[in-house]
């Protein structure tokens, strides 16, 4: 099943603290590639923390885990990834005449994928 | 600064440059003989993180296509690389000092080349949006001592910018806010309920790409207009809970707006931070009201004021004719390597090999990339050459300013083997210097 969500890069705190240690390390690349995902999505689309994922668009795809939020923290429909190398994958590099991609809120389509 | 032990010292009143707070109340016990840092009075997680990790790594100085090489050998084959471009980019400066950003700038006015920082994937729309509305601004300490209604829209500084609440804006106790929290009401916009919200007395659960739409509709109701009450089913908000928030703005004392990337790296991206400003521009005709943009890295401010003042323009900044131009979408960085206009690139205390869109990636992938950085990165690991520098804050001193524009001195606590940026920048600018003027026949004079 292949679903449309939005997407939204940011900061998180072990993002920060783990990019202090090391942006090839094993910690800041996990947290990176962490998606966090409504619980009710995840039911919907037979996901349990810890799947793999695919999400792509016309620029580019990242499989990542995703990992559940509460729907009271994570409206369904939005996703949530520490912003790093997967999320770069899937940013476009038109900024219209700004400097600004659009970095936050675009569009992914998200399906699961079977990882070891 | 005081000895407390044989090989222990602690540096009093130093400052952490991890993020725009730039909180310059920290203690830190320095072990001298393992050079690191075993305790941060007063730091944040992040600020913690920041000092813990960054010691002396063991590692050589530079590296030339991926093997290791002297600085000096590096300085050399850096300045090659920038004499023979065509159009040679600067990009990065917001984790170094104003003294390297200054020579920064001079390098790229030398090769009449582009240096653009990453206020440009940051705050570039709210420095547009500032030269379009203008800015209603104070210090945070003004805002420590005077605000009592602080409104947070499109951000998270629980997570990104920890001490904000604590320190400058939520919790401290000022002059004229006496009773600290209980004095202040706070407000947080968001699209999601992050980790700030428990701090807010009123959230608003924004619908994704519709703050344009709400801050125009506050617009409107500060100025007395009706609202059609499908603002909600536009933006997610009631139109009575817009009607009380702004009554609440027009009758405080001192109002406050922080706004972060949540507005920038969306849709409408100037023109959000142009909206969330002009708010605060309406709002003085009932009481006294500011915006700020929160700012990210540690000295992101002190790029868009050194670059300002030594070209006149914030960011964007390109020098082909021999004169400074400022043009966003054609000078910033993003745009010239998705477009694979530039042909060399000095990436400076910034990762945008692991940031920038895929496109831009590729490009910078596909040229000779010149980088300075204190840890490895993936820009490091795409790199051409790449000098291994010290961490500015915690082995060199030098100035940065605060996201408020307030400058600070840095006081460092040991030793690094390795060199300042603004010492690597020193030495490849006057090598340039040296080698364009041979390709131009003498015609560089030598500046002071």
């Amino acid at each position: 099943m292949v679903e449309t969500m939005i997407l939204i890069p940011g900061r998180s705190n072990k993002q920060g603290t783990s990019l202090n240690a090391g942006k090839l390390k094993h910690e800041y690349r996990e947290v990176t590639s962490t998606v966090e995902m409504n619980q009710d999505d995840m039911a919907r689309l037979c996901l349990k923390d810890g799947d793999a994922v695919r999400l792509s668009n016309t620029v580019g795809e990242a499989v990542v885990r995703c990992k559940g939020k509460k729907p009271s923290d994570l409206p369904s429909g939005m996703l949530f990834i520490a912003y790093g190398p997967p999320s770069s994958q899937l940013m476009g590099g038109d900024t219209a005449g700004s400097g600004m991609p659009i970095s936050k809120n675009f569009e992914v389509q998200v399906e699961r994928v079977d990882v070891p | 600064m005081s000895e407390i032990g044989q090989n222990l010292r602690v540096v009093e009143h130093a400052t952490c440059t991890f993020c725009g707070c730039v909180c310059d109340d920290m203690d830190l016990t320095v072990d001298l003989d393992a050079k690191r840092i075993t305790k941060a009075k007063n730091a944040c997680t992040l600020g913690r993180a920041w000092f813990a990790e960054h010691t002396i790594e063991d590692k050589p100085p530079a590296r030339i296509d991926g093997k290791p090489a002297t600085t000096a050998e590096a300085i050399e084959a850096a300045a090659q690389i920038l004499a023979g471009a065509r159009l040679p980019i600067i990009y990065g400066l917001s984790d170094t000092t104003c003294e390297a950003q200054r020579q920064a700038v001079a390098i790229a006015d030398l090769m009449h080349g582009n240096i653009d920082t990453t206020t440009s994937v940051c705050h570039g729309p709210s420095g547009i949006a500032f030269q379009g509305v203008g800015e209603s601004t104070a210090t945070l300490g003004e805002i420590k001592n005077r605000a009592d209604l602080v409104i947070y829209w499109g951000g998270n500084p629980a997570e990104s910018h920890p001490r904000h609440f604590t320190r400058y804006a939520v919790t401290p106790k000022g002059m004229y806010i006496p009773n600290g929290r209980k004095d202040r009401y706070v407000v947080l916009a968001d699209v999601r309920r992050t980790p700030s919200a428990p701090v807010a007395d009123l959230f608003l659960l924004v619908k994704p790409g519709r703050d344009f739409e709400l801050l125009w509709a506050l617009r409107a109701l500060v100025k007395g207009r009706k609202i059609d009450p499908s603002i909600e089913e536009t933006t997610g908000i009631p139109l009575a809970t817009l009607e009380t928030l702004v009554e609440r703005m027009k009758s405080c004392r001192y109002g406050v707006l922080f706004f972060g990337m949540g507005l920038t790296m969306t849709r409408g991206r100037h023109f959000n931070s142009g909206a969330i400003l002009a708010l605060a521009t309406d709002l003085n005709e009932y009481t006294h009201f500011v915006a700020k943009p929160v700012r990210g890295h540690g000295n992101v401010t002190g790029a868009d004021n050194v670059v300002s003042w030594q070209t006149g323009y914030p960011f964007g900044v390109n020098f082909s004719r021999g004169y400074p131009r400022f043009n966003p979408g054609e000078f910033t960085t993003v745009d010239l390597l998705s477009r694979g206009e530039a042909d060399a690139a000095v990436i400076i205390a910034s990762d945008p090999g692991s940031n920038f869109p895929k496109r831009a990636i590729e490009h910078l992938k596909r040229i000779p990339v010149i980088v300075l950085d204190a840890k490895d990165t993936d820009t490091t690991e795409l790199a051409r050459v790449a000098f291994r520098t010290a961490t500015y804050g915690i082995n060199t001193t030098g100035t940065v300013y605060r996201m408020d524009d307030v400058p600070i001195t840095l006081r460092p606590a040991f030793d690094s083997p390795f060199p300042g940026d603004e010492e690597v920048l020193t030495v490849l600018k006057d090598r340039l210097r040296e080698l364009l003027n041979e390709k131009r026949g003498g015609a560089l004079r030598k500046a002071a």
